[in-house]
């Protein structure tokens, strides 16, 4: 199905709200200014399923709702299990006449716990049998919802709860699972990551991922201030220093081809643009152990992993 | 009865007869994951989709958990559904169980009894069921494939009815009726599809205000499956309780309305009893064991022993009123469970129906007999001990053992 729906600045501001105000997530909560941003994309009846977690628990406090289209949560595992019955239903109930609906999209969401850990197998499951569906991953880097515990989606070196930066551990000691690509290995039609400062690219990132024909997968940067710490002022600054650092690249992958967005492609263009990580992990309290002379050394390992990371999609994206 | 319809009669195991009975259901959606000895129903059900016999969605999913996940999910967008699963993969589905009764999902659940490990054992019993019997779920046991057969088709009726709106789940002892092959009577394809109908949605308030069907429709945004704090969760769970009352009725109206057609009835479709009116002894129990005890009590009965039989087929909502009014007569009563309940007072069964005897004046006196762990096979022999061991008790005027295992090496 083509949008007829003009993507324009104006457009977007005109475009009713759908996830709306009310809801009772904290003061700069990146995650919340992404759903909002989500739902500007909509292009027609849409139904949206969500794991447990942050999102799900402020806008749907019984018995209020920040939901302006049908909307079901089961479980804290199984988003993709929900939007896969959701598609089989649609389906089926419009092959028998009992849905005058042409389509439906449907779109699940989850955070990094519901999406890297304990939702991996659902999700896994779900796109391999290919229902046509977007899975929005919002990534706050850890489970905020029982008070900032690690996941895996949590980066090196960040203190968590259960990942506390003590006397001779400095935090989480692996590495952020590569999700994306990991989505990507599954061979669906599209993947792509954003971030909400490039809220124009996100917004036309999640239009194309419910236009395209089967499974797709949108990662999405999303500061959480309270769980790292940082100035509430400063989450959609740290949406773009994340990218500028290259520790939140933006690219797509649409049937196997990876090709870098726009706002990482300046960077590859002009390496001379690329920001030091430390810029990035200074102004967020779960990073600030990492400057003390006892664990320096990691912030080189920081900028090592990633400088490793970026080089590789480089090469994924065909240039260098 | 000049009403009873023409039937096929099909040689037919009882996962068999689960797969027929859906297949004629018209049901839209089936997810399901695969599990000793429920996997022939999934096996039946897909060769029906690959030979287009049905017009179901069927959706294969990488686990139990999943399965079920998807079954809610699609029965809440407008759905009829039907998933299968036994032992450990109804124990995965645990999470999910309270969340599709809780949804108010009237999802078809069948189950083929099995034991859960450890030790592994594929064989028959009702640990599985009954471990899941606080999870808001409809339960019927069946005796035989034809009654598997029936029930299944009941089900979606009784689920989907508005004074119920609750999952529902058909269980029959895992080889003792899923692998063995009966005769099965089934009803013409037509007659079915008229008899479950297609699926109605009650019509509740929205947050936008208006009257809408009970579903996700584009067209009435609702939300469900929400986050409900102290103030209200209870009241939801109330609702539940009272869902539950009124399917004791609905469960006994749609059995009467199916007997009308099928010519089969089973009790009052909650309790079935068996030479109970007279009876000074008597055993209570589930499923497939109830064959065994009736032919027991069929030659007890020749030698002048008043021995009778309650089968209980409806577990959940057990019926209290009932159970209390055929047994209220009756002297020693023994109750059999094939699961038990560690370090408690019997099994689940035994806590229930004693537990439903405590307000006679005059109780039966009443003795717990666990049997059948991990597909032990349960003799007629073992049966007629059990009516000898009330006749004692009854000699007695008391239990001395009120907890005790049969066919068990001590
Ligand atoms: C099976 C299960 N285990 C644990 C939980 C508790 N739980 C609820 S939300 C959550 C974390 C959610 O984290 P994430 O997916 O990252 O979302 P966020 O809260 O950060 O937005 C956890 C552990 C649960 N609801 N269900
Ligand atoms: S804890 Fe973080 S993710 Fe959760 S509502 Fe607050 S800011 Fe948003």
């Amino acid at each position: 199905m083509q949008s007829e729906w003009k993507f324009t600045a104006k457009d977007i501001a005109e475009k009713p709200d759908l996830f709306m105000s009310g809801h009772r997530a904290c003061a700069g909560c990146a995650p919340a200014t992404v759903m909002r941003l989500i739902m500007k994309a909509l292009r027609g009846p849409t139904i949206v399923t969500q794991a447990t977690g942050c999102m799900e628990v402020v806008s749907t406090i019984y018995p209020y709702t920040s939901w302006a289209v049908p909307w079901l949560h089961t479980a804290f595992e199984n988003a993709a299990a929900n939007a896969s019955g959701i598609e089989a239903a649609i389906k089926m109930l419009k092959k028998k006449g009992r849905i005058k609906h042409e389509h439906v999209d449907v779109i699940a969401i989850a955070g990094d716990g519901g999406t890297y850990d304990i939702g991996i197998q659902a999700l896994s499951g779900a796109v391999e049998r290919g229902h046509d569906f977007l899975f929005v991953l919002y990534d706050n880097e850890a489970y905020m919802n029982t008070g900032i515990q690690r996941s895996g989606g949590t980066p090196l070196g960040a203190s968590t709860t259960t990942s506390p930066a003590g006397e001779v551990i400095p935090g989480k000691l692996e590495p952020k699972k590569p999700i994306a690509d990991i989505m990507a290995a599954h061979e669906i039609p599209y993947v792509a990551t954003a971030s909400p400062y490039y809220w124009r690219d996100l917004i036309t990132k999640v239009r194309k991922g419910l236009e395209v024909e089967g499974p797709a997968f949108l990662h999405v940067f999303s500061p959480c201030p309270r769980g790292w710490r940082s100035d509430p002022a400063k989450s959609i600054e740290l949406s773009r220093l994340a990218v500028e650092t290259c520790v939140f690249p933006l690219w797509e992958c649409v049937n196997g081809e990876y090709q870098l967005s726009a706002p990482s492609k300046v960077i590859a263009m002009a390496p001379q643009k690329k920001k030091p990580v430390r810029e990035y992990l200074a102004v967020q309290g779960r990073f600030r152990h990492l400057f003390t002379p006892k664990y320096e050394k990691l912030l080189d390992e920081i900028q090592r992993i990633t400088d490793q990371r970026w080089q590789k999609l480089l090469k994924k994206c065909g240039i260098a | 009865m000049k009403s009873i319809v023409e039937q096929k009669t099909l040689a037919l195991n009882g996962d068999e007869a689960v797969a027929y009975a859906v297949k004629q259901s018209d049901v839209d959606v089936v997810a399901a994951y695969p599990i000793t000895p429920q996997t022939i129903i999934v096996e039946r059900f897909s060769e029906y989709v690959a030979n287009g016999e049905v017009e179901t969605a069927f959706v294969c999913t990488e686990s139990e958990h999943s399965a079920l996940t998807a079954c809610l999910a699609a029965s809440l967008t407008g759905a009829r559904t039907f998933t299968a699963s036994a032992s450990a993969g109804l124990a995965l589905m645990h999470e999910m169980l309270f969340v599709t009764s809780g949804c108010r999902a009237p999802v078809v659940m069948a189950i083929a009894n099995r034991a859960l490990s450890a030790p592994i054992n594929i064989h028959g019993d009702q640990s599985d069921t009954m471990a899941q019997r606080d999870s808001g779920w409809i339960q019927i046991y069946a005796e035989n494939a034809q009654e598997v057969y029936d029930s299944v088709i009941q089900a979606f009726r009784i689920a989907e009815h508005p004074d119920v709106l609750l999952p529902a789940m058909v269980c029959l002892d895992g080889f003792q009726l899923s692998h063995s092959v009966e005769n099965v009577n089934v009803l013409p394809d037509e007659v079915v599809k008229k008899f479950v109908g297609v699926r109605k949605f009650p019509l509740v308030l929205t947050h936008e205000g208006r009257m809408a069907p009970l579903k996700l429709d584009p067209e009435n945004p609702m939300t469900m499956g929400p986050l409900a704090f102290p103030n209200y969760y209870f009241e939801f769970k109330r609702q539940q309780e009272e869902a539950m009352k009124n399917a004791l009725r609905v469960i006994r109206e749609v059995h009467d309305e199916y007997a009308k057609i099928s010519g089969r009835s089973y009790g009052d479709g909650l309790l079935d009893p068996y030479f109970l009116e007279d009876a000074e002894i008597a055993i209570v129990c589930l499923g497939s064991t109830a064959g065994t005890v009736k032919t027991v009590a069929d030659d007890l009965r020749t030698e002048g022993i008043k021995a009778g039989l309650l089968r209980i087929r409806t577990f959940r909502p057990l019926p209290v009123d009932g159970i209390k009014r055929a047994l209220k007569h009756v002297r020693a009563v023994a109750v059999m469970d094939k699961s038990m309940s560690f370090g408690g007072f019997g099994g689940a069964v035994f806590h229930e129906v004693r537990h439903a005897l405590y307000d006679l004046d005059e109780k039966p006196l009443a003795v717990n007999y666990i049997y059948g762990l991990g597909g032990r096979d349960t003799s007629p022999m073992q049966i007629r001990m059990i009516y000898k061991d009330l006749q004692e008790i009854l000699a007695k005027n008391r239990v001395e053992t009120p907890v005790k295992y049969v066919g068990l090496r001590e």
